[in-house]
C-alpha cells in the first residue's frame, strides 16, 4: 500500500522533488495520491520532476510592516500539474504571471519546503 | 409541468422565507438563532412547526450539527440533511428539498441557519482542515484563493481593480435601501481602492462581511402551496457543480461550476438569463459576482468586469443583482447561501420595500462554496410563470 504524502515529504527530506506517473496513462499527478484523478489508474510510480515551471497566478499577502509581506503563487510545472507555492529570490511585487521558475527544496521552520526561484 | 433534464419544474415552491438578528445578535447561540428564523418562516407560510417532516441545516461549528436543530425544535424528520459544500449548501438544499417533495418522501422541508460569529467568535480550530498542499505558503483562508483566481482574470481579460471595487460599491448602495442591512454608509470606489489591501488585488472592501444573521424558508409540493398564507414561490430549476475543493486545483481560475450548475438549471426551467429580473450572485470577495455573471450567461466570458462597470448593478442599473446590499454588505455569517434565497423570495412577492424591482416574475439565486469549489443555482417564479 503506497503512502502518498509520507512517500512525498521523505522524497523531499532526501532533497528531491518528485512527482507521479501513471504507467498506463502517462499522466503526471500532483498532489501524490493513490490513484490518478479521472481515470483512476493506481500504477502510480515516482518520477522527479524537472523543477521546470510558469507563474499561473500570483497574490501578495500583505503585512503591516511591507518587509513581512509575502507572496503565494499557482505554478504549471512542465509536466502538467499545478501547485501553490512560492517565488524567492524576488520582491513579492515583482512576482508576475508567466514568470518561469525553477524549483528549489529549502529549510524553513526546520522543515524541507519546496518553493521556485526565477528560472 | 413534465419532468425536464431531471428536475420536478415548478412542483415544489418555497411558502415560507424569514431573517433574524442580521448583523449583531449577541447573547444566544447559533442554535438559538437558527430557531427562531424556522418558526418565522413558518409563521410567515402559516404553517405549524408540527407538519415539518424534513430538516436540512448547517450547523456553523459542529460536525454532527444535522441533529441539534431536530432536537431543538423536537422535530422527527424523516429526512435530514447537513451538507457539507459551504455556503452554496442552501441551494443544494433547495434542489434535494424538491426532489423528496415530488417522490412524495417527505412533505413539508424546513431550511435553516444560523450564526453568530461577530457575537460569538468561533473556536480557534475550525471544522476546515488546512491543506498540505497550500498551508506551508501561508495564503489567508479563503481570502488568498479568490486573490489568485481575481489576478487571473485580471491578467487575461484586463479586468481592472476599479471593476471589482464597483461590484462593493453597488452592494453598498442596495443595502442603503435595505433596512435590515449591516452596513449601510455611503462608500465610493476611490474609497475601495484606497483601503487596505490584504491579498492583492482585493482589498478589505472586495471582502464580505464577517457578521451575525439567521435565515429560514420553507418548501412544500405546489398543492399544499396553494393553502398556505402567501403566494408561493415555485421552485423551476435547481442544479449544483464541484470542481474542485482547493484552488490549486480548480480546473481553469476563471471559469467556476456556474458554467455547469447555470445552463443545467435554466435548461430545466425552460428560462434564459434575459428573462431574469433580480439576480442573486453568492458574492464573498468583489470577484465571484463577475465570474458568476459570465459563467451564467449573463455577459460573455472575460466581460464581467466591464459589464459591472458604470453602475450596471447598482440601483437604477440595467441589471439588478444582490438587491438585499449581498454578503459584501448586508450579511455574511460564514455561510450566506440562504439569504440569497430569502431575498429572491422577498422580491418576487413584492415585499422589498425601497429595493423593489417592479414586478418582479423571476429570480435566480447562486450560491458558492469553498473557494468556488461547489457552485449551486435555483431558479426561482411566480405561479404565472409556470
Amino acid at each position: 500500500m503506497s503512502k502518498p504524502e509520507a512517500e512525498w515529504l521523505a522524497h523531499l527530506a532526501g532533497g528531491r522533488f518528485m512527482i507521479q506517473r501513471s504507467r498506463s496513462t502517462g499522466g503526471h499527478v500532483f498532489y501524490p495520491r493513490v490513484a490518478e484523478p479521472g481515470t483512476g489508474a493506481e500504477d502510480l510510480e515516482w518520477v522527479e520532476a524537472s523543477g521546470e515551471g510558469v507563474v499561473h497566478a500570483v497574490t501578495v499577502v500583505r503585512k503591516k510592516d511591507p518587509a513581512d509581506s509575502y507572496n503565494v503563487v499557482l505554478v504549471d510545472l512542465a509536466e502538467g500539474p499545478r501547485l501553490m507555492s512560492r517565488v524567492d529570490g524576488l520582491p513579492a511585487d515583482r512576482v508576475a504571471i508567466g514568470l518561469k521558475v525553477r524549483a528549489r527544496i529549502i529549510e524553513e521552520g526546520d522543515k524541507p519546503l519546496l518553493v521556485f526561484i526565477p528560472a | 409541468m413534465t419532468m425536464t433534464h431531471g428536475f420536478p419544474r415548478g412542483r415544489a415552491a418555497i411558502v415560507g422565507a424569514a431573517t433574524f438578528g442580521i448583523g449583531k445578535c449577541p447573547g444566544i447561540s447559533a442554535v438559538d438563532m437558527a430557531a427562531k428564523a424556522a418558526l418565522l418562516a413558518l409563521a410567515d407560510a402559516g404553517i405549524s412547526l408540527s407538519e415539518v417532516d424534513a430538516l436540512y441545516t448547517s450547523a456553523p461549528y459542529e460536525a454532527l450539527g444535522g441533529m441539534e436543530l431536530a432536537e431543538y425544535l423536537g422535530l422527527t424528520p424523516k429526512v435530514t440533511d447537513c451538507n457539507r459544500t459551504g455556503g452554496s449548501a442552501f441551494e443544494v438544499y433547495v434542489q434535494q428539498a424538491a426532489l423528496a417533495l415530488d417522490a412524495g418522501l417527505i412533505n413539508c422541508a424546513l431550511i435553516a441557519y444560523g450564526s453568530n460569529p461577530a457575537s460569538n467568535p468561533p473556536p480557534g480550530v475550525g471544522m476546515t482542515r488546512q491543506s498540505p498542499w497550500e498551508a506551508p505558503y501561508r495564503p489567508l483562508a479563503p481570502l488568498s484563493s479568490y486573490a489568485l483566481a481575481a489576478s487571473r482574470h485580471m491578467h487575461l481579460y484586463g479586468t481592472t481593480r476599479e471593476q471589482l471595487a464597483e461590484v462593493a460599491v453597488a452592494a453598498r448602495q442596495w443595502a442603503q435601501l435595505n433596512p435590515e442591512a449591516a452596513v449601510r454608509d455611503p462608500l465610493t470606489i476611490e474609497e475601495v481602492l484606497g483601503a487596505r489591501m490584504v491579498s492583492d488585488p482585493l482589498t478589505v472592501r472586495d471582502c464580505c462581511l464577517f457578521n451575525d444573521g439567521a435565515a429560514a424558508i420553507v418548501m412544500v409540493r405546489a398543492d399544499r402551496a396553494r393553502d398556505c398564507a402567501k403566494a408561493p414561490i415555485p421552485v423551476l430549476g435547481a442544479a449544483h457543480a464541484v470542481t474542485h475543493r482547493e484552488i490549486s486545483s480548480m480546473p481553469d481560475l476563471t471559469v467556476t461550476g456556474a458554467a455547469i450548475s447555470g445552463p443545467q438549471a435554466f435548461a430545466q426551467a425552460g428560462l434564459a438569463p434575459a428573462d431574469i429580473d433580480v439576480v442573486m450572485l453568492y458574492d464573498a470577495f468583489t470577484i465571484t459576482p463577475i465570474l458568476f455573471l459570465e459563467d451564467l450567461g449573463f455577459c460573455p466570458k472575460g466581460e464581467g468586469g466591464r459589464f459591472v462597470s458604470g453602475g450596471h448593478i447598482a440601483p437604477g442599473g440595467g441589471l439588478a443583482v444582490n438587491t438585499n446590499g449581498g454578503g459584501l454588505s448586508c450579511v455574511h455569517p460564514g455561510m450566506y447561501g440562504l439569504f440569497l434565497l430569502v431575498e429572491a423570495v422577498r422580491q418576487l412577492r413584492g415585499e422589498a420595500g425601497e429595493r423593489q424591482i417592479a414586478d418582479a416574475r423571476l429570480a435566480l439565486a447562486h450560491g458558492n462554496g469553498g473557494v468556488l469549489s461547489s457552485e449551486a443555482t435555483v431558479l426561482l417564479g411566480r405561479n404565472e410563470t409556470l
